[in-house]
């Protein structure tokens, strides 16, 4: 069996690449693209703890649907807002996004 | 009638005319007929129940042994109680009988005088007599006529408890209660002689009325207090018996060598003086005469007066407490003296009086002064009996004064000259034509005043006090007194002749008019009783007369003392005398005023008697003005603005002073600039300083919070864990 330590240098991979898009990247829709790496990373943890802990304890998978779920609504909401900003200012760039300064 | 019944019916006696008040007050003001028949009907009612108690109080045998009365508790007092209750002894039902009769006659009255019926006045005013109306007739002439009272509903509301307190005086058992109609008609009193409000000399005098009173009365209240205190009770029956008066009688008190019997006497006599307006204390009376008519009826015949004297007539027994039928003792010769000085010395200022009320009032104070003395030398029944005819024919003459007065001011509207003062006699004369029944009534009234022999009440309550005063050999009180009634006959004749004999002297006494029969017939029916109430109490031994009918006053009366006086031994001199002063007395006054036609010709317009003797200079020099320099100089300019406000005004600066070393040192460097300033200023910075790292950019916060995360993260870890 694979160790654990795969699945959660792979989870850290992936988490890390999500946060650079988070940060990195212009586009609006990009960044939120890094948020669901970031949360995917997180339920590739949950469930390989699950697995290597007490299997009849269903806690990790649980939170893992809750987190699914979570995300697509966070993303169904996200994206009906970057096409509201788009619709309104014609861009998706987030640094272009600035109205909220002093 | 049962004696429960009758018990309870002299309770109820007082109440009907403070019903009316309250009733006329509260509802029926604005409706002037409901309102004077609301009183009216009270009156007749306290009438009907007097005259019943009155009636069955003489048909019962031995009536002073076996009174009416009853009591209630009313103050717990410790153990025991303080006792009200109500008490009708042979006394106190004549007493009932006469304030009956004239108050009910004063009530009626009261609706002519105020000009019921009478259109409303064209300038009348609140607080001011009524001017008259103009009205035309039907052929389109004007005139003017009386207008109406614009307070008449009031002056029934004020009349019904001045009653009201007149009878609560009349039938109460206790000296409480009969403080409290006391002082009940001393509060109608200064609101009946004011009710003119808007003169500033009736203002004037119901404040002059009120304070002199007053003074009288704080003095009773005192005798009240220490009767209280030396016996547990204030009921009549209980302080008249024989142990609690030989008490009174013999502990000294140490003032003037009096017994505690003499001195509550002396101080409940002051308020006898204040209400009675005896001297020292009599200069409110006259001015009193500011009030409408009937109230100087209601105050100086049927009442207030005889309040005073009914209160030193129930407290007889304690007067005499120590007198042992010779020797006066030292507080009877005090109220001897005061009655037999205030008889005569009243007596010579009526003579110089021009004003028909004014004579009046000082008349009144002279009569006053007969019955006090009277009372003065031990005289009880003879007291008693001049304060009922003297109710009679007083009230007679004042509503008589009235009716004249009103006839005049008739006439002062026919002519429009209202220079004509109505009241002045020297603007009258020939009046007995135009007022025919006014002149007869007041004939009457002033012949029984004077005495005149026989025919009047007067004459025998007059007399018999002279009779008493030379029985008991007061020589001085006797001489004294005919010389007042000699003046007093004097005085009577000349405002007779002046008002009512002789020709007009102006125009608008020949336009004089007889006033309406709610006038008249008061006159009429006060007159048959200042004739014959004088003929229940004949002497037994008088001449013809004596023992024709008995002298049934003496008996009934008489019966309310324990001891039952004796009457006077008959003798001629004091007789000759009373026939003297009053036949002579008539005569002189008219002989002197027959040809008199303007006020010059007047002999005894002596400055000193027309000034009162001075009085109300001499009290306004002694007491009014230090009073006013008292309150002005005295208390207001150097104690209150100059020690009180002098004071304040060294913890002013003082203050004012340490509130600044506390705004300068404390309040605006340290808690204005430092904590108030400092704390926003202090914001301010923070806010301005961290203001560039709010940049409006997500991806920047992202960073930042990371950023935050590793260091407080790391911090937490190395620090804290590690």
């Amino acid at each position: 069996m694979i160790p654990l330590s795969w699945y959660l240098i792979l989870a850290a991979g992936l988490f890390s690449v999500g946060l650079f898009g988070v940060l990195a990247r212009r586009n609006a829709v990009a960044i939120l693209l890094g948020v669901e790496l970031m949360l995917n990373a997180v339920n590739i943890n949950l469930v390989s703890f699950w697995r290597y802990g007490d299997v009849s304890l269903m806690a990790g998978q649980v939170f893992t649907i809750i987190v699914f779920a979570v995300a697509a609504a966070e993303v169904a909401v996200g994206l009906a807002l970057v096409i509201s900003v788009y619709r309104r200012r014609n861009t998706v760039v987030a640094e272009e996004l600035d109205l909220l300064k002093w | 009638m049962t004696h429960e019944l009758l018990n309870t019916l002299i309770w109820l006696i007082p109440l009907p005319p403070l019903v009316a008040f309250a009733l006329i007050v509260l509802f029926t003001n604005k409706n002037k007929a409901l309102s004077h028949s609301i009183a009216v009907g009270a009156a007749f009612l306290s009438w009907l129940g007097a005259m019943i108690v009155f009636w069955n109080a003489v048909k019962t045998e031995h009536f002073g042994e076996h009174p009416f009365g009853s009591a209630i508790n009313w103050l717990p007092t410790g153990e025991t109680w303080l006792k009200i209750g109500v008490l009708i002894d042979p006394t106190s039902a004549a007493v009932l009988f006469f304030v009956a009769w004239t108050v009910l006659m004063i009530f009626l009255y009261s609706v002519g005088y105020h000009n019921y019926g009478q259109p409303k006045g064209d300038h009348d005013h609140k607080g001011l007599p009524p001017h008259g109306a103009t009205v035309t007739d039907s052929h389109g002439h004007k005139h003017t006529v009386p207008s109406i009272e614009p307070m008449y509903s009031r002056f029934f509301a004020f009349i019904g408890l001045f009653a009201f307190g007149m009878y609560t005086l009349v039938v109460s058992d206790n000296l409480l209660t009969l403080f409290v109609g006391w002082e009940i008609m001393g509060l109608c009193s200064y609101l009946l002689i004011g009710f003119w409000f808007a003169k500033p000399s009736a203002r004037n005098a119901a404040i002059k009325a009120f304070m002199t009173t007053r003074i009288g009365d704080v003095f009773m209240l005192i005798g009240i207090a220490f009767l209280y205190s030396a016996t547990g009770t204030l009921t009549f029956r209980e302080i008249f018996t024989e142990e609690t008066l030989h008490v009174l009688g013999t502990v000294p008190t140490g003032v003037f060598g009096l017994s505690a019997a003499g001195l509550i006497s002396i101080l409940l006599f002051i308020g006898t003086v204040g209400k009675s307006a005896q001297f020292p204390l009599h200069v409110w009376l006259p001015d009193a005469m500011e009030g409408p008519t009937p109230v100087s009826a209601m105050i100086h015949a049927a009442t207030m007066v005889s309040a005073g004297v009914y209160a030193v007539i129930r407290m007889f027994p304690l007067l005499t407490a120590d007198f042992h039928g010779h020797e006066l003792t030292t507080a009877m010769s005090v109220v001897a003296f005061i009655g037999a000085f205030t008889a005569i010395f009243a007596a010579t200022i009526a003579v110089a009086q021009n004003d028909i009320k004014r004579v009046l009032a000082y008349s009144t104070i002279s009569q006053l002064g007969f019955m006090i003395a009277a009372l003065g030398i031990g005289a009880y029944v003879a007291a008693v009996f001049h304060l009922i005819t003297h109710a009679f024919f007083k009230a007679l003459l004042f509503l008589g004064s009235g009716s004249v007065i009103h006839g005049m001011e008739h006439g002062v509207l026919h002519t429009g000259n209202h220079s004509v003062d109505p009241q002045d006699m020297y603007n009258m004369g020939g009046l007995r034509k135009k007022m025919p029944i006014t002149f007869w009534t007041f004939l009457i009234g002033g012949f029984a005043l004077s005495g005149f022999p026989i025919l009047t009440a007067g004459f025998w309550s007059k007399d018999e006090i002279l009779a008493d005063a030379f029985g008991h050999g007061h020589w001085a009180v006797f001489i004294t007194l005919a010389l007042a009634a000699f003046l007093t006959a004097f005085y009577t004749m000349r405002q007779i002749t002046l008002t009512f004999l002789g020709e007009p002297r102006t125009k608008e006494a020949e336009h004089a008019h007889e006033t309406p029969w709610t006038m008249t017939t008061p006159l009429v029916i006060l007159s048959f009783f200042a004739i014959t109430y004088g003929w229940v109490g004949i002497p037994e031994h008088f001449p013809v007369l004596g023992g024709l009918v008995p002298n049934w006053f003496h008996e009934f009366v008489g019966g309310t003392l324990a001891e039952h006086p004796e009457a006077v031994e008959f003798s001629v001199t004091p007789l000759l005398t009373s026939l003297g002063v009053a036949l002579g007395g008539l005569f002189f006054g008219w002989l002197a005023y027959r040809n008199v036609t303007s006020v010059e010709q007047d002999k005894l317009q002596i400055p000193f008697l027309k000034n009162k003797y001075y009085f109300d200079e001499a009290y306004n020099f002694l007491f009014i003005k230090p009073a006013f320099w008292l309150s002005e100089v005295f208390v207001s300019k150097w104690m209150d603005k100059g020690l009180i406000d002098g004071i304040l005004h060294i913890f002013g600066p003082i203050t004012d002073g340490i509130g600044k070393v506390i705004r300068n040192y404390f309040d605006v460097p340290v808690v204005n600039e430092f904590i108030g300033d400092g704390s926003a200023n202090s914001v301010y910075a923070l806010g301005k300083n961290l203001r560039p790292i709010q940049t409006g950019r997500i991806q920047q916060y992202l960073i930042l919070s990371m950023v935050v995360l590793f260091v407080v993260g790391g911090l937490v870890y190395f620090l804290l864990l590690a």
